[in-house]
Formats: structure tokens, sequence, C-alpha cells
């Protein structure tokens, strides 16, 4: 029972909005310690597996490629771009990059598209342009979706391609108790659900559209 | 054979600019705890391999110690809109093909570096290939708009400084993980929750989907919250007593688990990370942006699973 106060530290922690990073090492160090490991092994423990982790940071290298065509009036393009094409809107253009954002997912391609390497530099300006004239609250709305677009995308596109993680890690699982499951049935129990994402939240684009034709909040 | 340490040389390259960046930069107070935090990055980049476990876990706490003192916002005057306007019209569609070129790259490698093993590591093909697209945009770049050598460098930091402490969150996370499973926490919540379980097959469905949620939205990571839940209800009850189909079990469970992952700030690397990146001033905004759509996709994933995976 004593072991979870590390995730009680963490909740606290991001409902105070304290800075996250010594949240989770207090979290970490809470959770050894209430299970009894000494210091030495809780901070060896951590360090392992950051070092193990390093790539997740990884993504940040395509950051001097971005700001460098920032500099040069990538956004503005963007923005000019989709402000000029009649018939786009933020729904229409969010609904055609999530198809491909799942399309690609599910072949395998996760890391062709992102937060960094489209959403920024392209993604979201174009949402912008095609929303028009906002007031601050409205344009954060707009690029804001343009993110969670990309996720959704991506988390419910990923399953059907049959070397992923998650599936692999749900092959291994299944294999230690003796159930033996071929990848490719796991990957097609993903497609229902992917279709459903798409419908949802397509929905939930049109709607917003509705609203900025009414000149409402997005 | 280029590998990951190709990969996290370059990488721990540009934190070192980014350090000497940051220290140099006098109009921010707090440059020395700035420089400090991207200098600790690169060492682990460039070195970490050489640091031990001990030893990485001491870089790990001066990281989140500089993070304390905060690294201090930039306030260095922003470019003329204007001129970038100007900029972006004489340019046109091209800097739409240089922005194309990471991604073609990443493509093109993760597709044909697997075949060739003697030249690329081919478990690595993905970061290799997003590597070599960098430093490809940037010859590519540098001979078409000729910026100085240092200008890639700079407005690379102004978003890393955009981004700042949570930048961190998601490699610190994965770690607490790992941490996470020495303490035993996933043993022990499955341990719980196992006497408080409700009887009948739709109670069962829904107390293991809005497990995955929950331990989802908690540990960050649906990974991390299926092996509990599978353990606890899903073999057990839902495919043992009450013979669901496996594959439908599983995988069902884990995408309801990717419904937690769109509603919890432990999920950094998809929620804080993004929102930082696009300069939003709510920390939380892409959240609440897909909390709708998160919601309506866990109960059609409940439904799915009780009415496709389980005999009639």
């Amino acid at each position: 029972m004593m072991v979870l106060i590390g995730l009680g530290v963490l909740v606290a922690g991001f409902a105070l909005r304290i800075n996250p990073l010594p949240v989770i090492l207090a979290a970490a160090g809470a959770s050894g310690i209430a299970a009894g490991l000494d210091l030495h092994r809780i901070i060896a423990v951590f360090g392992k597996a950051y070092n193990e982790n390093r790539y997740v940071s990884v993504i940040y290298i395509v950051l001097p490629v971005i700001g460098l065509l920032e500099r040069h009036g990538l956004q503005e393009r963007a923005r000019g771009v989709i402000a000029d094409l009649s018939g786009a809107t933020v729904g229409r253009l969010l609904i055609v990059y999530m198809l491909c954002r799942q399309l690609t997912a599910a072949v395998g391609l996760i890391s062709i598209a992102g937060p960094a390497q489209t959403v920024r530099p392209l993604v979201a300006p174009m949402a912008e342009g095609a929303a028009g004239d906002l007031d601050e609250d409205g344009r954060e709305r707009i690029k804001a979706m343009a993110a969670a677009t990309d996720t959704i995308g991506l988390l419910f596109g990923e399953d059907i391609f049959l070397a992923i993680g998650s599936i692999l890690l749900m092959k291994g699982f299944l294999d230690q108790y003796g159930f033996a499951i071929d990848p490719l049935t796991l990957s097609l129990w993903a497609i229902p659900s992917a279709i459903a994402a798409f419908l949802v939240h397509s929905t939930r684009l049109l709607r917003l559209d509705r609203r900025l034709r009414r000149g409402e909040r997005p | 054979m280029i590998g990951l340490p190709f990969v996290y040389t370059v990488i721990g390259l540009m934190f070192a600019a980014f350090a000497w960046l940051g220290w140099r930069d006098r109009a921010n107070p707090k440059r020395w705890t700035n420089g400090l935090f991207w200098g600790l990055l690169a060492a682990s980049f460039l070195v970490g391999d050489r640091l031990g476990d001990f030893g990485n876990g001491l870089l790990v706490i001066a990281v989140a110690g500089t993070a304390i003192f905060g690294l201090g916002t930039r306030h260095r005057a922003a470019i003329d809109p204007d001129a970038r306007r100007a900029e972006a019209a004489r340019r046109g569609n091209r800097l739409f093909a240089a922005a194309l070129i990471v991604p073609a790259v990443a493509l093109i490698g993760a597709l044909t570096f697997k075949h060739l093993p003697a030249w690329f590591d081919t478990k690595q093909a993905t970061l290799i290939a997003l590597t070599i697209g960098v430093l490809i945009a940037l010859a590519t770049i540098g001979a078409w708009l000729r910026p100085s050598p240092a200008t890639p460098l700079v407005e690379g930091k102004r978003l890393m400084d955009a981004v700042g402490c949570p930048a961190q969150m998601p490699q610190m996370l994965a770690a607490l993980g790992a941490s996470f499973a020495a303490a035993g926490v996933g043993d022990e919540v499955g341990r719980l929750i196992g006497p408080i379980l409700p009887h009948g097959l739709f109670p069962a469905v829904f107390a293991y989907g809005l497990g995955m949620a929950l331990l989802t939205m908690l540990m960050g990571n649906a990974f991390a919250a299926f092996p509990v839940m599978a353990a606890a209800i899903g073999v057990p009850i839902l495919i043992q007593q009450q013979h669901g189909t496996v594959a439908g079990v599983a995988a069902l469970g884990m995408l309801t688990g990717f419904c937690g992952t769109l509603l919890t700030p432990m999920a950094a690397n998809f929620n804080i990370v993004p929102a930082a990146l696009l300069e939003l001033r709510d920390r939380y905004g892409v959240i609440r942006a897909q909390a709708k759509t998160a919601l309506a996709m866990f109960a059609i994933n409940v439904t799915l699973l009780y009415v496709l995976a389980f005999p009639r």
C-alpha cells in the first residue's frame, strides 16, 4: 500500500503546478523508500533508465531546421497559402491531416510527422490561416486542436501496424500466459476503433467549423 | 556502422551549443541555470554511457535541481513580422519543400535502412534517418538562404527555450516507470483492485476499461498499465472465466488505455511538450482540446469490447 505514495506525489505535484522535474524525482524517491530500497539503489535505477531512454529526447534535433525556416517566413507562408485557398476551413484541413496521419501510422511511419516536425511549422499556422481573424483565445484553441488532431491520428492509427511497440508488448505478455497470438490478429482488432476515432473527431472538427462560421468562439 | 552513438553525438553537440548560447545571453538574468541545464543534457548525450548507473542518477538530480531555479525566458527582439511576411511571399512554396526534407528523409530511411544492415543499425533506422534528414536539410537550406553558420543554432535555441523544462519530462517519466517497477507499484495496484471486482460480464468489462484508462492517466503510459490490468482482470476474468476472445480483450484494452493517454499531463510527450512548442498560455490546453474525443472513444472501445469479443 505504501509504495503507491509515489502516485500521490505525482498527482499532488501536477495539481499544484509545481515544476514537474523535481516532482518526478520525488515520486521515484518516495515509492522507492516505501518499498524499502536503499537510496543508492533508487538513484542508480532511475539513472540507468534515464540513460537508456535518451532516444525519447532525440526529436528536438529538428528544432534548428524548423527555427531557421521560421525566421525566413515559413509560418507566414503556411498561413497565406491556406488563407488564399477558397473552401479551406480549419475542420476540413485537420480532417485531411488526421486521415494522412492515421494511414501513415498504420503502416508504421510514426516519426514522419509530430508536434515538432509538422504541427508547429505547418499544420498549426495553416489552421490559423484557415480560421481567419480571431482573438488570442481563439487562436490558442485552434493551435491546441491542431496538436490534438495529430495525437489522436497517431494513437488510433499506429496499433494497426503489427510491429509497433504496444502490439509486441501485448504479444509478449500473452505468450507468458500460454496464449499464442499472431500480431496480425491483434492489429486487425484495432481497425474498428481507428474508424470510430476518425468519425468522432471529424464530427467535432466540422462542428468547430460551424461555430467559426457563426462567429462564435472556436 | 551508423547507430545510436552517431545520433547521440550530433544531438549532444547541439545541446552543447545551446548551453553556450544560454550562458552567453546577458539579457537573461537566469543565464547560469539556463546554460547549466542544457549543458547537463549535452553531457548526458555525449558521455552518458561512461557515467555508470549511479553517476547518471546524480546527473538527473542535477538536471531537476537546476530546473527548480528556472531557465529564464529570453526577450530577444523578434524579427520584424512584416519582414517575415515579405520574405514568405518572395520565397514562396520552396519554403514548404525545405520543410519537407526532414520528413521525406525519415520516410526513405524507415523504408530502406533495414535492408542495409552492414551500414545502419537496423533497430534504430528511424532515429538515424531523422538525424541524417536534419543534416541534409541544414546543408540544403544553408546553400539556398545563406544564413550565418550560427543562425540555425540560435533559432533552434529560441524554440528550445519556448519548450523549457518540460522538454525533459518525457525522458524522466520513462525513467520513473522503471523506478515504479522496481518498487512494485504495478503489482500493488493489481492486489488492491482484485478483491473489489464486480460480478457479471458488463461490470467486469467496464472495470477493465476504466482501470486501463485511469491507470494510464496515473502512470502516463498504456504500456505500463496493460500488464497490471490484464493480469488483474483481463486474463483471469474476461478471458478464462467469460471466454472472451484473447486478441480482442488485449487490443481493445490497450486502445482504451490510449483514451487515458489523451487526458493526462503524465503523457508529457503527447500533451505537455506540444503545448509548450506551440507557446500556448494554458499548459493543459492540448488536453482540453482532446478531452471530448477521448471520452467518446472510451465509451466506444468499451462497447466494442463488450459486443464483439464475447460469445453470445
